[in-house]
Order: C-alpha cells, then structure tokens, then sequence
C-alpha cells in the first residue's frame, strides 16, 4: 500500500467548536456560581416564605432544611446524592437535613468539563494547546448554556463548584453569626448545621441565621477544606432517590400524568434511510379512542386517550415509506466497507515517535484485526416524552439527559422562543447515552402543537425503541504490533475503522453539525495506553455509515478495550509470560496504574489452584478519569461461557459515596458483560433484525456473576464512576476464554462462537 | 367494563375487555408504579399479583381479573408504611434508575409468600425479570435480608 501522504496530525484537525482553541484561561471563582447572565439566587432557587437562598446552589430554610440544587439527571448514577454532599461537605450541613431540589435551567449550572473532553488531545495532556482546549471547551459551554449529564462527568464537572458554593453559603452564615453574637468572624467554627462561639459555649442554627445571611457577601478569598477534614464526602450515604424507587411513586417520564392529557405512539420507518410518504387518517380514525393521526418528525403517530388505544391504531395504519433515501445495507457490508478503508491512512491522534517507519523495518511484527457489532441501549424505560403547547407556551416533562439541549430544540421545533419553553427532568429509567438524544422531544414537541390545549404523552413501544435506537457503532481494528526479543511491544500501531459518533450526534440537534471530520471519541481507550511502548500511533480512520450511530456507556472505550486488552493478552501469550505480570512489566512506571491491576489480581488470588474446567482472565482499563482492572473467573455451560466472579478494582480518585461507586461499577460490568456475551443489532436490507427482548438477550438473575469491587484510595481529583466499570469487561472474559479453550476471538458477541474446553 | 379488587378495594373499568391490565392500571386508574417495559412479558417491569400470583400485565387482558384480587407496588406499602421486603430493599440500596424495581419488589414478594426461605438458585429460578443496571446482586441480598428478618 502507498504511503506518500504524510499521515494528518492533530494541528490540522477541524475543532467541533472552530477557534474557540484561542480562548484564554478562565478565572473559575465563585464569582462564577452566579454569572452576570444567570436569574440569580431567588429566580432559581424560588425560597419560599420562611426560606433563604444564599447561592444558586443552596437555600436554608428557617427550621434548618438545607435544600439543594442538583441540575444533573439522575438515572441511576447516584448522582441525586452524590452531588449534594459534595455541597454539604463545604457548608457543614448536617446531612439528615439536606434535601435536594431539580435545578432550573441557568448558566449557572453549564457542564463545562463535558465539552472540554471533545478535543483531541490525551486525558493526561497537560501541554499549553490541550489546557486551553478544555478551557475553552468549558468557555463553550458556558456560552450555550450546556447543563447536560453524560461521559461520567458529573462529580467532575461539579467538584469544585458545588464546593465552592457550599464553602461561600458557610462563610455568609458566619458572617451573619458573628453579627448576631457580635464577635469577629474569625472566634467562630461551623459544624452539622450550625455556627458555633466555644469561648461563649453559644451556638445557633442555620436555620435561625439563614434570613440575615442572605443579605451578607461571601467572601473574596474562600477557604476549601483538606481532605482530612471530609466528614461527609468518602462516607457511605444512604441515596435519597430510593425510598421513591421501592414503593412507585418516583416519577419517570413515563408516569408523566396530567389533567386531561392525551396519549401517542408512533411507528418509524422500517428500513435505514426510508421516510414517511403518504398515510391514510381514516383508515384508523374510526377505531376507539382515536383522537388525530399525524405525521412526527421521522415517523408517523397516532393521537389517542389511551397508549393502548393509540397502540392499536398506529398498528393498523398503512403507511406508504418513502424509499428514495433508504439503504438496503446489512452489516457484513458494513465490514466489508471498514475493512476497505483500512487501506486508507487515518487521522493520528496519538504520535509518538515513528511507529510506521519503525514497524517497516522490524522482523517479528504480530498483526491482527477485530472487530465489534453495532449495540442497542436498551433502557429499562422506553422513549418518552410529554409536551404541553397553552397560550403560546411549551412545557415538556422529559427523561432527559441534556434539559438545556431540548429546551433549545423544542423552541426550534416550535417557533416558540426559548424563555417561554419550560423543560421538567424526571427521573431516567436507564439513560447510557440514549437520553441526550433529542429525537423524542422533537416528536412531542410536534404533537404538542397537533392538539394545543391538551397535555400529550408520547411513548414509544420496545420495538420501536430498539429498532431506531442511535447505536453504538460497529467498529473495526488493525493492528501491527512489533516486540522486543522477551516478547514486549515496540512499535505499535492501531488502526480504528468507524463513523464519527460525535458528529453524528451532534448533526442531529445543531444545523451546522458534520460527521465528514475524524472523531477523538473513536480512538478512546485505543490511543493514550498507560503501557511502556516505544513507538505508537493510533488513528481513526473515518468510515460513514448510514444508520444512526451515538454515545453508549463508555463511548469508544466499549470497543477499544476489547481490542487492546485483547491484543496485550495476544502478546503476552506469544511471549510465554503470564498475562497478569506482562501487564506488571509494562506499568513498571506507572504505579497509579500498577496499583490498581496488583489490587484485583490478589483479591481474585490469581496464582491459585483452579477448578477443572474454570479459569481467570484479567484486562486494566482506563477511561473518564478512573482506571479500573478486572479479574474474572469463567466456566462454560452447554458450550457457551458462564461468568461466575468478577473482581474489580478501582481508581478514580477522591471518592464521594463509596456505595454508589461500588453500585456503579456493578452496574459497567453488568452492561458491558451483557453486551460481551450476547449484545448485538445486525441489519439485513437495512432493517434491523432484533426486535424485542426475547432476542436481544441480557444478564438476568440465573447468569449475574459475583462481583466484588475493591476501591484503591487514592486523593487525586474526581474521576467519573458511571462508565469505567464497562470497558475492562469484555477484555477479561475473552482472555479467561482463550486460557480456558486455547481460542482467541477477535469478535464480538461472544456467545456467536462454539465453546469447548482446550487440550 | 371489567370488575376487581385493587389493592383491597373493589374497581370497575369501563374499558373494551382485551385491554392488557398494565394500560388499565397506568392509564385509566392512574396507578404508575407498575411499569412499561417490552409489551411481551419478557421483561416483568409490570409485574403485579392476581389472587397472590406474580403476573406479568402488559399481555394480560383485563377481563382475565374479572372478580380477581390485584395487588401493585401501591399496595405492597407505601411512605412510612412499606413492607420488611421494601425496607431490605433500602437497608441493602438496591435500586439504580429503578424503573424495573416495583416489579422486582412484586416478583420477589410473591416468591416469599411461596417459600418464605428461599434457596439461590429458588431465586435464579423465580425472577428472571431484567434490570439494565444490573442490581441483580443486591436484590439477591435484600430477599435474603427480608426472609431472615
């Protein structure tokens, strides 16, 4: 293959946001928790009566209830918890009193960690370009008001913020404390919900300071805590959302319920590309309960007072598809067409030294290519959506994960400016990804507008959910890798096939969105390895498809781990070496890193006698900020794998509530393992094959392994929790399966492959 | 019009008789703790009990509880009132998103009605509803905890 272009680099890379890389660094203080364009403390935090917001963040209530403001959607993650202790930590609240309350939309609460990650450089690149990257990328953020949950950045993105407004709400009630007592400031100290004067054994609640507080000033200079101070943070804190969750009053999008509200579903086109042409209304317009039969956008939905009457009715309709557009592919096509491009030279995302060169003159070069389908989220919670058009006003109830995304969309879908637009987050029966996509709103939206006056609901059905889902994309990888004479990599260059999964998304919300550039998100966990190599070059070489592709729990890393934990085992295996200590050799730098794989390896007591007909397979991976290694023991059953333990270690820094950590990385490798063994959506003429549970199988009870999470503490800054525990797990179990049957798979869902124990 | 017992009081539902339970309870009762799932009764996020059977609604035709006893999540406990198995299921924190837990909480307390000392592989055998967070082994421990206590 020709090799006369030099391969791109990153400088010449099209940015997502186009110069927005010259912003200068942002002076982040508290100033900040109410910026000049916000509503401002009492627009947000609405205090009633005898309540007094001291911040956007926080209002105290005369008898003591400190009530705080959690603008992060909560699907599961812990994150309703989770962030209010961070603020309660600084504050000195007594936690028993702490409630939490939906922020509103505001500038105020913008993630600008999230889109600060979209650039192109590695997570622990600290050079000028990639600093002013991410700060940009929070100045963007900030700019278009992103207040969004996704990419495990919530405790991130939150850290120093909610400190900041928690210490800044302390510091005014001291203030307001030393004013009453009528000593300095400096005699008095803070602790469960009170201000405390020793030297006078005097002491008065926030409660009974929190009026005169409101009116003081925080501050210029604040003072955080140590970490040896947290009495709250790293402490097991039981979640405030659950209580609602074990008697079913928590309210879901789906529970939405208001007078005189209508319901919808709706069918899609059936083939990849195809568009609605032409419906016939009375055809279903005489069946019961039938209230209006229109076209959405990208399908058609019948209005009904009933999802079953509606359900029936939308059955029933014949719609005519538009086939002009549509694409009869099936997914072997789909490889056939990355394997294509691997001819092509792809953008390097990681360049150090010259692995191509490197690789041109070595003698033992290991080369392999893998693969990985395109997946299904699968939310507990079907799509939803209510939207409500009175008096020229929108009110939308969504699960949402990007409210001030939606609140944008609906006004585009409406003509309706956004102030007048109020967009509700309920709770999120599952979100992975799928719920920042603004495919549902925009429907309820146009079916608000199809009967103003009246409330409607529109639910999808399971089918329709997972078969028009964004997927995670099919994805392929090439690698050549050349090793030292004890079998260790040199050089090493990976080649990673796939459509942009950023640009795709983001096409799909603003007008000027493209999928035509390279896509950082495709070479996550690919590019940036914490092993010792040499040489190394990672590219994504870009290859459109025409089904919807988006963010899935982990993003690139839930392939990307696959293939290199898969390639380092490989590796390992052709040296000789034990895989475990092959690992160890190439951390031998990095005991961040070392730490964590040694933590797993003598929980799971890797040198230990097995069982006949069981064995170990163990993967390290690092993603959002956490790195986390896997030791799983496997065993087949009736010629297919049987996942029997799983242990975990984890790194991501501070810890918050050390019970959702554990609980989230139960929940990545749950996912993950699911999608390993059995997870796969495959299209045939364009139409997806899988249709409902029944044939999209998951982990239920009979098949859930054991799995012990074992936290390494460590105090380095937040890292995210949601996502890490996904990526390691497909690695591991493949590698327990080559050591158990002496077969390597180089693809995935596992359980596509007959299964017997090796010689 | 169908005719039951709801949570110990008597209903009546002026609905056509084929209408799948879980739509007479969400839509026309306005109960939502009983969910949406799959629609196939492969998923068991609408389960409830009829005359103490762990029932999966969303393919259920009303008229099948004509007379029948129906007990939801609603009726299982609510507030300060929930049953030891809903208190096992906050003392062991086993909800995440939460969607597929009332019926999880309605398929465990029918299994311990039938065997108040379930075995494991009695509870691999008697929920094989789906939840994609993978609560799995915290629900596990809490019908555990609640048989115990």
């Amino acid at each position: 293959m020709a090799r006369s272009k030099k391969p791109r680099s990153r400088s010449r890379r099209a940015f997502l946001i186009g110069g927005a890389v010259t912003a200068g660094a942002l002076i982040v203080g508290w100033r900040f928790l109410t910026p000049s364009d916000s509503a401002g403390p009492d627009a947000l935090m609405k205090p009633g009566q005898d309540e007094a917001a001291l911040n956007a963040w926080v209002k105290i209530a005369a008898d003591g209830a400190v009530t705080i403001a959690v603008p992060r959607s909560e699907m599961g993650q812990g994150v309703h918890t989770a962030l209010p202790m961070i603020l309660a930590e600084e504050l000195d609240a007594d936690w028993t009193s702490v409630r939490i309350v939906d922020a509103a939309v505001d500038v105020a609460y913008v993630n600008d960690v999230m889109m600060g990650e979209g650039f192109p450089f590695g997570p622990h690149d600290t050079g000028f370009l990639a600093r002013n990257a991410r700060d940009a990328g929070g100045w963007a953020a900030r700019l278009i008001g992103l207040q969004a949950t996704g990419g495990s950045t919530s405790v991130r993105a939150a850290w120093m913020p909610m400190r900041q407004a928690g210490a800044a709400a302390r510091a005014m009630l001291v203030a307001a404390a030393a004013e009453k007592f009528g000593v300095a400031e400096g005699e008095l100290t803070t602790a469960d919900g009170a201000v405390i004067h020793a030297a006078s054994n005097r002491r008065a609640g926030y409660g009974e300071l929190a009026s005169r507080a409101a009116t003081k000033s925080p501050p210029e200079e604040l003072t955080l805590k140590s970490p040896s101070q947290f009495r709250i943070i790293g402490t097991p804190r039981a979640r405030l959302d659950i209580p609602a969750k074990v008697d079913g009053t928590a309210v879901f999008g789906a529970d939405v319920r208001l007078p005189d509200m209508l319901y919808a579903t709706l069918r899609h086109p059936p083939v990849v590309g195809a568009t609605v042409k032409q419906f016939n209304p009375a055809d279903v317009a005489r069946m019961p309960g039938v209230r209006k039969v229109t076209a959405v956008p990208g399908a058609v939905a019948v209005i009904g007072d009933s999802y079953w009457q509606a359900r029936q009715a939308v059955e029933a309709l014949a719609i005519d598809w538009e086939m002009a557009e549509a694409s009869r592919i099936s997914n072997e096509e789909i490889y056939s067409q990355f394997e294509a491009a691997l001819a092509e030279d792809g953008f390097g995302y990681q360049d150090e030294g010259d692995a191509v060169a490197a690789l041109e003159t070595a003698g033992n070069v290991f080369e392999a290519t893998y693969r990985a389908p395109f997946l299904a989220h699968a939310t507990m919670e079907p799509m939803n959506c209510t939207a409500f058009l009175q008096d020229g006003k929108l009110k939308i109830w969504a699960p949402t994960q990007a409210p001030s995304i939606m609140r944008w969309i609906a006004s585009q879908e409406s003509d309706i400016a956004e102030e007048d637009v109020e967009v509700n987050v309920t709770y999120l029966g599952g979100g992975f990804g799928r719920r920042g996509e603004p495919d549902f709103v925009r429907q309820a939206v146009a079916l608000a507008l199809a009967v103003p006056g009246r409330p409607v609901k529109l639910m999808w059905s399971r089918e329709e959910d997972m078969q028009h889902d964004t997927y995670r994309p099919a994805g392929l990888s090439h690698f050549r890798v050349s090793v030292d004479p004890e079998g260790y990599p040199l050089a090493w260059h990976n080649k990673v096939v796939g459509p942009s999964v950023s640009g795709q998304a983001t096409m799909r919300y603003l007008p000027f969105g493209d999928d035509s550039s390279p896509d950082r998100t495709t070479v996550d966990g690919a590019a940036w390895l914490p092993y010792a190599t040499a040489d190394m070059r990672v590219e994504h070489i870009l290859s459109r498809v025409p089904m919807r592709v988006g963010f899935w729990r982990s993003v690139g890393h839930s392939h990307n781990a696959f293939f290199t934990e898969s390639v380092i085992d490989e590796l390992a295996h052709k040296a000789g070496k034990d895989p475990y200590r092959y690992r160890r050799h190439l951390l031998r730098d990095n005991p961040r890193y070392l730490k964590v794989l040694d933590a797993a390896a003598a929980k799971a007591q890797w040198d230990r006698e097995l069982p006949q007909g069981r064995a170990l397979g163990i993967a390290l991976h690092e993603s959002f900020g956490a790195i986390v290694a896997q030791v799983v023991e496997i065993g087949l059953e009736d010629g297919q794998p049987r996942v029997h333990r799983v242990v975990c270690a984890v790194d991501c820094g501070v810890v918050i509530n050390p019970d959702t950590l554990v609980a989230q990385m139960e929940s990545g490798i749950v996912y993950g393992l699911s999608a390993a063994l059995w997870g796969e959506i495959t299209f045939a003429g364009g139409e997806v094959q899988q249709t409902n549970f029944p044939d999209h199988e998951v982990i239920r009870m009979a098949t859930m392994p054991e799995i012990e999470t074992v936290i390494v503490g460590s105090a380095e800054a937040p890292g995210g929790a949601g996502e890490p525990g996904t990526p390691p797990i497909a690695p591991a179990v493949a590698n327990a399966l080559f050591q158990l049957t002496g077969k390597r798979v180089r693809d995935l869902p596992l359980s596509k492959q007959d299964w017997a124990v090796g010689a | 019009m169908a005719t039951f017992t709801l949570n110990g009081k008597q209903v009546s539902v002026d609905v056509d008789a084929s209408t799948p339970l879980l739509w007479v309870l969400r839509d026309t009762i306005g109960m939502t703790g009983t969910k949406f799932g799959c629609g196939v009764a492969a998923c068991g996020a609408c389960t409830v009990h009829v005359d103490g059977v762990a029932t999966r609604t969303c393919v259920l035709p009303v008229e099948a509880v004509e007379g029948a006893a129906v007990t939801t999540i609603e009726g299982l406990g609510q507030g300060d009132n929930i049953s030891r198995l809903q208190q096992a299921w906050i003392d062991e924190q086993v909800p995440q998103c939460g969607y597929c837990q009332s019926g999880m909480i309605m398929a465990a307390a029918a299994l311990l009605d039938d065997n108040p000392t379930p075995s494991d592989a009695d509870i691999d055998e008697a929920i094989t509803n789906i939840c994609r967070c993978g609560t799995y082994s915290r629900i596990r421990r809490a019908i555990h905890r609640a048989a115990g206590a």
